[in-house]
């Protein structure tokens, strides 16, 4: 068990070496990004290093991988359910094509990634949607990877952490996407019902009929920073309101000033929360 | 001559239309209307109580769309707020309290967009339905009589057996909404209504409802007279189910692409089945 040594875990390959972020690189031929907060360039291996977030704490958007690549353990991860791919059930115009673009643009088949792992020693399943597939919509193919992901973690008695981003419901399959909410929520409430813990963590933008299923279930509902976090989009409200909308409408500081979320966790301190909460929910709690 | 998609969600959108509290006082006796979600307020979008169908006692919940101007103001037009969701839900779980089935009559564009409704959870409020309707432990039957308005709607059919009226429509998305996505172009709703496959007919064809009910004699007494009965002979058979739950988990769990749509054209589907006459 190392549950001793838990907040004394290096994190990262670099943190072991006792620092958090690469060296700037001098090298003037790197690409770099422009901070759309603070305006500053970074360098990718920088940014990279820093998962994804600039030091004015500006928070990038990550694929998938790289998400499960910085909050899993080292080679913890084992991919499950990876072979479900989207139909086109509506035969929906220019969905097929569209789909093979995304994988080719993507390398993913779908829009979220599953798997099981560890989180700072602790056995979890995990879900991670993917923003640069079709925004994170959620279709036939998602749904039931979520449903399956849930009855795995409640057959072997595992906590789920999910890792939410999402345009909402997927309408190239129609009203098929709409019962992906249902689905998902049946679900959860099993594996809740079954005494499981299941920590959803909302990041930029989790939207449409993803926040209002499996991203509004959780026991303990996590947000990065700033992430937009709404059921009804932004230009929508405002065009039916006809009211100018408030500053911060539907970030996650706005949904913690609501209520609606547990806690606001920046990006580099999530695997030392996550950790924690799994060692507090661990059926060995206590016993170490 | 056929009607098209987009034919349908004008007739469900129809001003003329029957609305929930027409099918609530068609169906039902004694009605006493409940309101408030014992949290913040009452959602005049949503109207529920408590009524008998036959002797039977049971909780029924309608999205209200109103008559007059006046009144569809007043009901935000049938998009629910989240406390309209959160009363639903409050009365659900006294229904299930008391062992009273729910019917829910369906009908709304969708969940209401609004600032107050994203501040005070209207994605949560949904979610929570969904959740909890899925293990409450009482016989649910959701009839969809007009719009069927996407998560809005399917707060309030998570259901035992789902049927839809003849020319209701039950999507993801409004025509307009995804004609302004794939082309932008609201214009060509009638081409995204084709699309998306949301009549009853497509409904059924994709295994989302158990049956359509006919619109014949619409709103008068012999239409409601054959809703009552299709509701007490199911109740019946749901009643006798040991394995409620665990059927209405497996319906939902069903939709995606482990299964094949039944084998048939959806256009042979297009006669109305099944409707106790
Ligand atoms: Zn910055």
């Amino acid at each position: 068990m190392p549950l001793l040594s838990f907040t004394h875990r290096p994190q990262n390959e670099l943190e072991k070496e006792g620092r958090m972020a690469a060296p700037i690189q001098e090298d003037a031929g790197e690409p770099e990004k422009t901070c759309p907060n603070c305006r500053k360039p970074i360098p990718l291996s920088r940014l990279w290093a820093n998962h994804n977030t600039c030091p004015c704490g500006y928070h990038f958007r990550m694929t998938a991988r790289q998400r499960i690549h910085f909050i899993t353990d080292k080679d913890s991860f084992f991919e499950l359910f990876c072979g479900i791919k989207a139909a086109d059930p509506l035969n929906f115009p220019g969905y097929t094509q569209k789909m093979e673009t995304v994988c080719a643009a993507s390398g993913e088949v779908e829009a979220v990634v599953c798997g099981i792992a560890a989180i700072g020693g602790y056995d979890c399943c995990i879900f991670v949607m993917e923003s640069y597939f079709m925004m994170g919509s959620m279709g036939t193919a998602v749904g039931e990877k979520i449903t399956s992901l849930f009855e795995f973690a409640q057959q072997n008695r595992l906590p789920v952490i999910g890792y939410t981003v999402s345009g909402g419901a997927r309408m190239q399959e129609g009203i098929l996407s709409l019962m992906q909410m249902a689905k998902t929520s049946g679900a959860v409430k099993r594996h809740s019902d079954a005494g499981l813990l299941y920590i959803p963590v909302l990041t930029d933008p989790t939207t449409g009929g993803v926040t209002a299923s499996f991203a509004m279930e959780g026991d303990i509902i996590l947000a990065e920073p700033r992430a937009t976090i709404g059921f009804a989009g932004a230009r929508i409200v405002e065009q039916t309101t006809r009211k100018p909308l408030p500053r911060g409408f539907q970030t996650a500081e706005f949904l913690l000033e609501h209520g609606f979320v547990d806690a606001i966790v920046p990006r580099h301190t999530q695997k030392s929360v996550l950790t924690k909460l799994l060692k507090m929910h661990h059926p060995m709690r206590g016993t170490a | 001559m056929n009607k098209t998609a987009y034919d349908k969600v004008k007739i469900a959108r129809g001003n003329d239309r029957p609305t929930g509290l027409d099918f609530i006082r068609g169906i039902f006796t004694d009605f006493l209307e409940l309101h408030g979600d014992r949290r913040y307020s009452d959602d005049a979008a949503i109207v529920a109580g408590v009524a008998f169908l036959n002797s039977l006692p049971v909780t029924v919940i309608a999205i209200e769309k109103g008559r007059s101007a006046k009144e569809r103001t007043l009901r935000s037009f049938g998009s629910p707020n989240p406390e309209g969701y959160r009363k639903a839900l409050r009365l659900m779980k006294q229904a299930e309290k008391f062992k009273r089935p729910i019917i829910c009559f369906v009908d709304t564009s969708g969940a209401y967009c609004g600032i107050e409704a994203e501040a005070h959870g209207q994605g949560q409020a949904i979610a929570e339905n969904l959740m909890t309707m899925m293990t409450l432990n009482v016989p649910i039957i959701s009839i969809l009589i007009g719009e069927g308005g996407s998560g809005g709607a399917l707060a309030l059919a998570v259901a035992d057996r789902v049927y839809m009226l003849e020319n209701a429509v039950y999507s993801v998305i409004s025509p307009e909404g995804c004609a302004n996505i794939l082309w932008k172009d609201p214009s060509k709703a009638a081409q995204a209504a084709a699309c998306l496959k949301l009549t009853a007919q497509d409904a059924l064809y994709y295994g989302i409802i158990e049956d359509i009910l006919s619109e014949t004699n619409l709103g008068e007494s012999t239409f409601y007279q054959r809703i009552k009965e299709k509701l007490l002979h199911e109740l019946d058979v749901l009643n006798m189910d040991p394995k409620l739950l665990d059927n209405r988990y497996k319906r939902f769990r069903k939709f995606g692409m482990q299964n094949d749509p039944k084998e048939k054209d959806p256009a042979e589907k297009d006669t109305i089945q099944g409707s106790v006459e």
